[in-house]
């Protein structure tokens, strides 16, 4: 019944073309080579022209080797049975343990209705003060950690995957490191969450076209769970390889190239990856973090441009801290107002006097005499950086609202650092007071 | 008329290739026919028997072969009562409807009535049998919350007509027959209370489109005293992500006073959307007592729906603001972003293969630009009461720099920028509108050689500044370093407010020009300091206690007794005024 076509017409790159009739947009094919089968998907119909990019790539691909079409889009299991497993970019197990069949869902399904979302409302506290004072992580929110090559970002990953308070975590590796893997799977392995993760790895040297799949594996496993009303983490490193490995694919396929070669849909296929972020109504929720590692630490590159304009903010890793400029949660604003009555000022006050800090510091740098409010927000900035910076501190918020008070009140009077004078009342610590 | 149809012959993401067999329109409307599913596609452009569609949906499961259906239509929206308080997509799909039918997930190729065709409307005939009328007249009108809403000859109605028949005072859905009109051939037309309107033609069945002179008020202190805007003008917001464009369009939605407020989210995120979406039901309007969603319409093509649908979003918003205009109602249009829609348009022509212009937009980015800001406009209908629409666009830059194309073509087109800045945003300074390098070309609610004033202090504080990065504050003259902290204190109590202080949050007009002859004595006063340490400690405790009067209630106790504090602090320093200042509160006085 399924027709099998024996003459590939041309090969280049990943994608290659048949001649066929029946075929529709989007469906998966099966590529019988002499070194194995793989799964290819149709990008694109011409006449009867059909375009598939081979999931395994299309090294030694011959021209007569055979395409069978299989009249449907890609499909993933779906089952508790996928806690605790390992499976690869095409949902193989890469864990020497049973492939699953049962339950196939589509992937890369519709997106939710804008108006069955309920507004994010539930803090993920995750015990690093940089996160849960000054830019909450709100379940259902999607927020990429922009950094570079070599900064920890993965280990920043593990540790809130470990720490964060959520059901399930599902970790998308993206052309992930050998290494960067066994990392993964070790940190969590030791910290006891292997059982409530699941992983789908795609690593730097499996085919490239299988990254692209990952995200949209991951994510439409994901939604099920939440549907259930599980909440999800879900972990995706790195978006960036996910970038590279769609514009390899557009420019084999001869598109007319947007910025700086990727093509003119970046924008629209990173949205419809990070928008699966959502709180049902009435279900769980999927929040997303993923790694965006920025080409020469240039924020103003397409994939950390485009992706800073779909997501609710931006965790900055730099120099192994989390910088307070530049990072932000948008969502913040919806769970700090309950957390305590000084949570958001403090957090304004702080970040304040850190941009203070900074200008004093570049002033001393340049050796102008420091005056006493310089003096200050030295004495002020090298606490903050030490006591609340480091990536190393895990306290719970509360108690990082308190140090950030001592921390004030050691280094200022109250009407120096901008507090509205109800809340230094309140909050002052009482022996600092001095008049 | 013969249906033109067609057959699939290439798919491409989100564009299709149709062979036809008869006449299509550029922009006509054409439903792509799956097995159980018809999908909403639009023609735009055509090669002898061959056109590309962009399809509003996702292109999963086309096949060659498949056939196309026009519509003879062109894109357009249903105008009618009922527009008011509805959530809908960029095809004018009610959401909340969709939502109780299909669930969580958005269903393609199911398309709604935009109108509900139970509701009945009181309807009140304006006009008598025999009665010569033409397009956009008043038939009559129904109460639509707080307006009366005008039910109109339909827009594309040419000529003149008689009125033969008309419903007399009662209840009718907005699909009921309630006037039949007989043109100058004889022949009779009949009207219900709802007609439909190509989105992306401009409807322009006024009298005469005026100059905008009369201000737009927002409550933002910065944008109403230094950037402002006027009723049926145009502004754009450009700035990087995080710059708090959205906080700004979400605060500008709920106080600007305007009648309707048409918020018009193409491309964005869900979870911003949905707080908009969930929030205004709950939202008491000041000035109506009503909710705030009883004025306002949302249009929420968030950034995972199709491209295409995206696209049509702007235009369905300025149609239904246009539409609500003829009713002599002020309607505040907001984009959010236009990029995303500008985005949209690059990549269907990256799909149509067209020759990039720069940044690979087409080349007709510009001119879509502007002809999309120039539907903005306060005009004069026909009964010679006044009507505007005022469009306000955020544009999200490509890499936050402004020379990119789409925040270039939208500033040759705007009456006023607020340029936001990616520094101000760091150092949480919201609004973080530019204060310096923004503009304004309308008139404001306070004199222009005042904020000119407040903002030439702004502008040398700035450059001392710059100066005191280089020779240090001991290098700084007293004078100089007083003019700095004069600068900081304007830009801390005045240019920033706080969006989720309750009073702070929106300032009304009568406190602006209050708060602002305050400052303006501040700033035009000369003080007798000692050193710098004691011109900054005395501003960090006048800035404190500003903060605290502005977020006092508005004449209450708490807020004259801080204010006589603060001109107490003043006076106690003060001695003398700058002679500038001294003769622009003489001309003032």
């Amino acid at each position: 019944m399924q027709k099998v076509y024996s003459r590939i017409e041309s090969i280049a790159g990943n994608v290659i073309t048949v001649t066929a009739a029946g075929v529709r947009y989007d469906d998966l094919a099966l590529v019988s080579a002499a070194h194995g089968d793989s799964l290819a998907q149709v990008i694109r119909l011409k006449g009867d022209k059909v375009s598939l990019q081979v999931f395994n790539g299309a090294r030694g691909i011959s021209t007569g080797d055979e395409v069978r079409f299989l009249g449907h889009s890609m499909k993933v299991s779906f089952s508790d049975n996928l806690l605790g497993r390992i499976f690869d970019g095409s949902g193989r197990p890469r864990d020497n343990g049973p492939s699953i069949e049962e339950n196939l869902i589509e992937i890369g399904g519709a997106s939710v209705n804008p108006a069955k979302r309920v507004i994010p409302r539930n803090m993920i506290r995750t015990g690093i003060p940089m996160i849960d004072v000054f830019n909450t992580l709100v379940e259902s929110q999607k927020l990429p950690i922009f950094s570079v090559s070599g900064e920890p970002y993965n280990q920043l990953l593990a540790r809130i995957a470990l720490q964060a308070e959520v059901d399930l975590i599902i970790l998308a590796g993206i052309g992930l490191k050998y290494d960067d893997y066994l990392f993964f799977k070790e940190s969590l392995e030791e910290g006891g969450a292997l059982s409530r993760t699941i992983f789908f790895v795609h690593t730097a040297s499996d085919p490239i076209v299988e990254a692209l799949l990952v995200p949209d594996i991951s994510l439409a496993v994901a939604e099920q769970f939440a549907l259930q009303g599980k909440r999800v983490l879900v972990l995706m490193t790195d978006m960036t390889n996910f970038a590279d490995a769609m514009k390899e694919i557009a420019i084999t396929m001869e598109q007319v190239p947007s910025n700086r070669g990727y093509p003119g849909d970046l924008y629209s296929q990173l949205a419809s990856r990070y928008e699966k972020a959502v709180d049902f109504e009435g279900a769980g929720s999927i929040t997303i973090l993923g790694v965006t590692t920025m080409p020469g630490d240039d924020v103003t590159h397409p994939i950390p441009d485009n992706t800073g304009y779909i997501t609710e903010g931006q965790y900055y890793l730099k120099n192994g801290r989390i910088e307070p400029f530049g990072s932000l949660s948008r969502l913040k604003q919806m769970v700090n107002k309950d957390t305590r009555q000084d949570h958001r000022s403090i957090m304004d006050a702080m970040i304040t006097l850190y941009a203070s800090f900074k200008e004093s510091l570049e002033k001393k740098s340049m050796g102008f005499r420091m005056t006493e409010w310089d003096e200050k927000l030295l004495r002020f900035g090298d606490q903050f950086e030490s006591k609340m910076m480091d990536l190393s501190v895990n306290i719970p918020l509360e108690q990082a609202l308190d140090l950030g008070w001592e921390i004030l009140a050691d280094c200022f009077e109250p009407n120096e650092t901008g507090l509205r004078t109800d809340l230094t009342k309140d909050f002052w610590p009482k022996e600092k007071v001095s008049n | 008329m013969a249906v033109t149809t067609g057959t699939i012959l290439g798919v491409n993401g989100n564009m299709v290739s149709v062979q036809v067999s008869g006449n299509v329109a550029l922009n006509e409307v054409g439903y792509i026919l799956l097995e159980d599913q018809r999908l909403k596609s639009e023609v735009i452009r055509i090669t002898g028997d061959m056109v590309e569609m962009q399809v509003f949906e996702m292109t999963r499961g086309i096949g060659i072969g498949d056939r196309v259906e026009f519509s003879g239509e062109l894109l357009a929206v249903e105008l009618g009562p009922g527009l008011l308080s509805q959530i809908y997509d960029g095809l004018q799909n009610p959401l909340p409807e969709l939502a109780s039918q299909c669930g969580f997930f958005l269903q393609r190729g199911i398309y709604l009535n935009a109108l509900d065709r139970t509701t009945k409307w009181e309807f009140t005939p304006a006009v008598s049998i025999g009665d010569v009328v033409s397009s956009a007249d008043t038939l009559g009108t129904v109460p639509e919350g707080i307006f009366s809403h005008r039910i109109m000859v339909p827009f594309n109605f040419k000529g003149r007509f008689t009125v033969v028949s008309l419903a007399s005072k009662g209840d009718y859905t907005v699909d009921t027959k309630i006037a039949e009109l007989k043109d100058e051939n004889g022949s009779i037309h009949e009207v219900t209370m709802m007609f439909e309107w190509p989105v992306k033609r401009a409807i322009s069945n006024y009298e005469e489109r005026l100059r905008p002179d009369e201000q737009m008020v927002t409550k933002v202190r910065i944008i109403d005293t230094f950037l402002p805007v006027a009723l049926g003008g145009t502004y754009c917001i450009p700035g990087p992500f995080g710059a708090g464009k959205t906080v700004l369009q979400q605060v500008t939605s709920r106080n600007a006073e305007v009648d309707i407020v048409i918020v018009a989210a193409c491309g964005e995120r869900a979870g911003e959307v949905v707080e908009t979406l969930k929030e205004f039901p709950e939202l008491i309007d000041p000035r109506t007592g009503r909710t705030l969603m009883e004025r306002t319409v949302i249009i929420c093509n968030t950034s995972s729906m199709p491209v295409a649908a995206r696209e049509a979003s702007v235009y369905t918003a300025v149609t239904i603001a246009e539409y609500y205009r003829q009713m002599g109602l002020n309607i505040l249009l907001l984009a959010d972003s236009t990029s995303r829609w500008a985005q949209a348009m690059r990549e269907m022509s990256g799909r149509l293969e067209e020759i990039p212009g720069e940044e690979a937009f087409p080349a007709y980015l510009e001119s879509v630009i502007a002809s999309f800001y120039e539907r903005a406009g306060l005009v004069r209908l026909k009964d010679g009461s006044k009507g505007s629409v005022t469009i306000g666009g955020t544009v999200s830059p490509a890499g936050g720099n402004f020379e990119e194309p789409v925040t270039q073509a939208t500033l040759k087109v705007v009456g006023a920028f607020h340029g936001l800045s990616r520094d101000r945003a760091n150092a949480r300074k919201y609004p973080s509108i530019h204060p310096l390098d923004s503009w304004s070309k309308y008139g404001g609610l306070i004199d222009p050689q005042l904020t000119q004033y407040a903002r030439d202090v702004l502008f040398r504080g700035n450059e001392i500044d710059q100066m005191m990065k280089v020779v240090g504050e001991e290098g700084t003259g007293l004078d100089d370093y007083t003019v700095y902290q004069k600068s900081e204190f304007l830009d801390r109590v005045y240019l920033q407010q706080d969006s989720f202080d309750p009073v702070d949050a929106s300032v009304g007009v009568e406190r602006q020009r209050h708060v602002f002859n305050l400052i303006f004595d501040i700033l035009a006063a000369q003080y007798n300091f000692a050193s710098q340490r004691e011109a900054r400690e005395f501003f960090n405790k006048l800035r404190q206690n500003f903060l605290d009067y502005n977020g006092s209630e508005w004449k209450s106790d708490e807020f004259e007794r801080l204010e006589n504090e603060i001109k107490q602090m003043v006076a106690e320093k003060k001695n003398g005024i700058d002679p500038g200042a001294k003769k622009l509160m003489a001309v003032n006085a």
